[in-house]
């Protein structure tokens, strides 16, 4: 009996180990698995170095607010507070309501690759651009869901919107607005602050109410929401979207970029990977926009300045908190934080967005617009 | 019975004779399911040349053709059916493909030139119209006059690789001379504020690239045709007309309500310019098909309405435009002397001439008599018409026929200014709101109205003050628009009779058979409906259903539905009905809505049109889409 006793111990004992180190090897296969699928490469290239030109008021700008920015071969687009500006052969014109412009503030931009055309979301309905013409929607004269659009995507014939009021989608061949809110999606709140579309997928990043999966074939409906609901403590890293507050989606390479303001997620359609201060180079987990530029690598604009992440090392531009003098960092996987020398950087650390111009950056920041020119080493 | 009762009684019963021969003649006439008594007449509508100048290709809309002539014997080589009324047709820049859009069946056929045989019939846009194919072979061009857009398809396999954003009602494309941009016009005026000059746009797209990359604006301008370059592509000429809706029609009788223009642009007049064609007391009425003489000494403009071809000395006109002061606006179009400097000749051709095309020394101009089943051949160093094609088909002219020469023709317009198809572009309507009567500036604006459908819509005007259709086209027409000869009987019932009969296109939002979107059910049942969200009855008079019913969606009544605004005389406006209600922006009585959204979000404060402050955005968004099916 004793031995017996003793062997159905150490049999319950042994079990219970091995169903922990079962539970703990699950574990960490999946996180494994989570950051191993972003490690493709193993010698990684140091970030890249910017030498920054700020634009504002003084040289062209038509207001230092900076919602948005667009490249668009050599032409630039900044969605100002004070009407969409572009850049063109070292000329700045700007486009107000006068021209049809929807609103003067122009929170969004979208190009639509195929047409040329622009499609500009501002405080007070979605304008299009298209050969020097803007056409105006709003939600008096279209069937656009609010005059408040936060984000527009661009996907085929389709162009999808957020807005104050919900999720909306234009098909530009038919003229059909197709509106998403709480009556025929899980959304709870319907306050919509980005979207991402391509030709199989849909997500709408909804303040308050999570991260939205549209898939266009079936038309279902998939929503992502922290697992710890709205507690903003992480009590299992990875285990889902970083919070519900979500400001900022961008859907590349099967890949979905979320941004919320209490951190990031990196989800592969299987695992999620989050970023937070504590555990990553994030400068804030304050983030306004992402934008991702393939299955591992993101940008991140923060309230406290430019991230870069190369899917191991991160990089911050910004004017330096302390003494606002251009600022540099680059932190490794071990978490080394190293600083760069430079002698610029982006125009304000309030980043609300950022595009591409082949090898170069333009970020839309609260006090300018910065063009990152991409310096050789 | 003494001899004055006798004579009273007499031209009594002569009157009754007569009032009676009147109805039966509107009411006898043959009416047509989809064409009836004149389905076997041509109506040529556009021309080609062949790049050798062997072949005449004729596109014959009526019939649903394309003619192949001999272009030196004017014998028929043969006659290719294509689909449903056709209107555009080019030439691809080898001439190896004959390339005809089909715009009530949204197809384009693609004939071999060889065999004269159509190869090919590919699915395009809605009510394709022009079409041109880029000197690469790479892509076809093709505009869409319902979807106000231009199609980029494969030139290869036809498939369609996107749609680019053009002018309201696009329809004719003009490849520039070294083949690297792309000229697209459009017929009804781009929309803008209420009570504003119309704008329209000449479409730039590279061609390359496939996109829009320039829109050249035309101020004041509506109703924009053909465009043609001269062979050096230093001159762009397009066809077009110039109304004066802001003022009272009344002003016909003072120097025009419409002007026809040309503009010009190009680096032979630095930015863009816009001529007059008319002169006072001749009128170039509705300018449509432009050529530019091989060696550039002239332009020749159909005009339709003024059944003729106006001729433009080059040399002279490019002297008047840089002699001349500028008008800040760019146009001369309210100079009614200014034609006298450049128009050399007008030459009186068949009814409703529209496209035209010179051989390649520009000897011979051919004209398409749309409305005459002929082709004048005019010899342009004369200036006459030299021979004149007669198309195969009927002899006589039908009841119908006739009343469509008289819809098109400008001839009963004061001086000949104008006629029906001015505002009825095509016999649809023109997208611009109207100051027609004689009661002051800005008083009761009205919009144009759709033609499609309009029998067994009476009474008719917005007022509902026309009980029937030779009322609104007999006197009223005369009194307000003609101000001049007045139709006699034959020629009044003849031209209601056309108008009873026009067929109506079809809907592009109807699904097949009675099938419906989702969206287009529910918007269904918010039309039909008779309580509201609250579970509170809807007054019969208050629903949709109730003044838009019956198929054309309307109970021919009037009804007060709070839409009238100060300006207007009354408040009660007959309920309007929905035929093809997705076509015809600006809405209301006096086009103050500009889309179908904001007559409601708008101008329906107070539920009197309908009750619909109860519904959501995305309930409103699904009535829209019911109504589109309409």
């Amino acid at each position: 009996m004793k031995k017996f006793a003793f062997n159905t111990f150490a049999t319950h004992t042994i079990l219970l180990v091995a169903v922990l180190l079962a539970a703990i090897a699950v574990s960490a296969a999946q996180q494994t698995a989570a950051s191993g699928a972003q490690k493709p490469h193993t010698a990684q290239a140091p970030p890249p170095r910017f030498r920054f030109e700020n634009f504002t008021t003084v040289n062209g700008l038509p207001d230092n607010h900076v919602f948005s920015v667009l490249a668009d071969g050599e032409r630039i687009w900044a969605g100002t507070e004070n009407g969409l500006a572009v850049y063109e052969n070292h000329v700045w014109k700007t486009y107000t309501t006068k021209d049809g412009l929807a609103h003067r503030a122009v929170l969004s931009l979208a190009l639509d690759k195929r047409t040329g055309d622009v499609w500009a979301g501002t405080m007070g309905g979605l304008s299009r651009i298209s050969g020097g013409r803007i056409d105006s929607y709003t939600q008096l004269n279209s069937g656009l869901s609010n005059d408040v659009v936060y984000g527009v995507s661009i996907a085929g014939e389709n162009v999808w919107v957020a807005t104050a009021a919900g999720g909306c989608s234009l098909n530009t061949r038919t003229g059909q607005w197709t509106l998403y809110n709480e009556r025929n999606t899980p959304m709870i709140e319907i306050w919509v602050y980005g979207v991402s579309a391509a030709q199989d997928k849909v997500y709408f990043a909804v303040w308050g109410s999570g991260l939205l999966e549209y898939t266009q074939k079936t038309g279902r409906w998939d929503k992502y929401e922290d697992p710890d609901g709205e507690n903003e403590i992480v009590l299992f890293k990875d285990q889902g979207l970083i919070h519900e507050i979500v400001t900022s989606v961008s859907y590349v390479d099967n890949i979905v970029w979320a941004a919320t303001y209490f951190g990031a997620s990196r989800y592969d359609g299987r695992y999620w990977h989050n970023f937070l201060t504590k555990d990553s180079g994030l400068p804030s987990n304050f983030i306004n926009y992402i934008k991702g530029v393939d299955a591992n690598r993101a940008w991140f604009c923060t309230d406290k300045g430019l991230a870069y992440y190369d899917g191991i090392n991160w990089a911050v531009y910004r004017p330096s908190l302390k003494d606002g003098k251009p600022e540099m960092t680059v932190r490794n996987a071990q978490g080394k934080v190293t600083p760069v020398a430079v002698t610029t950087a982006p125009a304000h650390n309030y980043v609300l967005g950022i595009d591409f111009q082949g090898d170069d950056i333009w970020v839309a920041t609260a006090k300018g617009l910065s063009h990152g020119i991409r310096q050789q080493r | 019975m003494n001899r004055r009762f006798q004579s009273a009684m007499g031209a009594g019963l002569t009157s009754l004779a007569v009032a009676l021969f009147a109805v039966a003649l509107w009411t006898e006439c043959p009416v047509r399911a989809s064409g009836a008594d004149d389905v076997d007449y041509a109506s040529p509508l556009e021309v080609l040349l062949s790049p050798d100048g062997s072949r005449l290709y004729v596109l014959c809309q009526q019939s649903e053709e394309v003619r192949v002539i001999d272009a030196f014997t004017y014998a028929v080589i043969k006659n290719i059916a294509v689909g449903r009324v056709p209107r555009g047709i080019s030439l691809s820049p080898s001439g190896d493909r004959l390339f005809v859009t089909n715009t009530w069946e949204d197809t384009l056929s693609v004939i071999d030139t060889r065999t004269l045989a159509v190869t090919a019939t590919w699915p395009v846009g809605s009510e394709p119209s022009g079409v041109v194919e880029d000197r690469a072979g790479k892509h076809l061009f093709v505009a869409n006059r319902i979807s106000n857009d231009v199609a980029v398809l494969n030139a290869t396999t036809g498939e369609e690789e996107k749609r680019l954003l053009a002018g309201r009602g696009s329809s004719y494309l003009s490849l520039s001379p070294d083949g690297g941009r792309i000229y697209v016009t459009h017929v009804y005026p781009n929309p803008s504020p209420h009570r504003t000059p119309p704008e329209s746009e000449i479409t730039v797209i590279d061609t390359a690239r496939a996109v829009v990359v320039d829109r050249i604006p035309l101020h004041g301008v509506a109703g924009v045709f053909h465009l043609a370059f001269s062979a050096d592509g230093r001159l762009g000429v397009v066809a077009e007309y110039h109304p004066k809706n802001l003022v009272p029609i009344a002003h016909l009788e003072h120097g025009g309500y419409f002007t026809d223009t040309l503009t010009l642009f190009g680096a032979d007049v630095g930015q863009p310019v816009e001529i007059p064609l008319d002169e006072l007391e001749r009128y170039a009425s509705r300018p449509f098909g432009v050529a530019i003489a091989p060696d550039k000494s002239r332009i020749f403009v159909t005009c339709e309405g003024s059944e003729m071809v106006t001729v433009i000395d080059v040399q002279r006109l490019l002297h008047f435009i840089h002699a001349r002061p500028r008008p800040a606006s760019g146009s001369f179009a309210y100079d009614l002397a200014a034609s006298a400097n450049y128009v050399i000749a007008r030459i009186n051709v068949g009814h409703d001439p529209r496209g035209l095309a010179l051989n390649r020394s520009g000897s011979k101009l051919f004209v398409a008599n749309r409305l005459e089943d002929t082709i004048s051949v005019i010899d342009t160093h004369s200036n006459r018409v030299a021979a004149t094609i007669t198309l195969a088909g009927p002899k006589t002219v039908s009841a119908i026929r006739h009343g469509e020469q008289t819809f098109y023709t400008s001839r009963y317009g004061f001086q000949g200014q104008i006629g029906c198809a001015n505002c009825h572009i095509d016999s649809t309507f023109d997208g611009i709101t109207w100051n027609l009567e004689p009661d002051g500036f800005g008083r009761n604006i009205v919009d144009n109205k759709m033609l499609e459908g309009l029998k067994g819509t009476e009474p008719y005007k917005w007022n509902g003050g026309n009980p029937n259709i030779p009322t609104e086209c007999g006197p009223r027409t005369e009194k307000y628009f003609w101000r001049a000869e007045q139709y006699d009987d034959a020629t009044l019932a003849d031209l209601s009779t056309y108008l009873r009969n026009l067929p109506t296109r079809p809907n592009r939002w109807k699904l097949p058979g009675r099938e419906m979107t989702p969206a287009q059910e529910r918007g269904l049942a918010l039309f039909t409906r008779d309580t509201d969200k609250f579970g509170k009855p809807i007054a019969e008079s208050n629903r949709c259903s109730y003044c838009h019913s019956g198929p054309k969606g309307t109970n021919q009544k009037l009804f007060d539905v709070g839409t009238h605004k100060p300006n207007d005389n009354g408040n009660l406006l007959k309920s309007a009905p929905l035929t093809e209600i997705a076509l015809t922006a600006p809405y209301l009585h006096d086009g103050s809505a500009q889309t179908l959204e904001e007559i409601w979000t708008v101008f329906n404060p107070d539920d009197k049109h309908g009750r619909t402050n109860d519904l959501t955005k995305d309930e409103l968004n699904d009535l829209i889409e019911y109504l589109r099916t309409r």
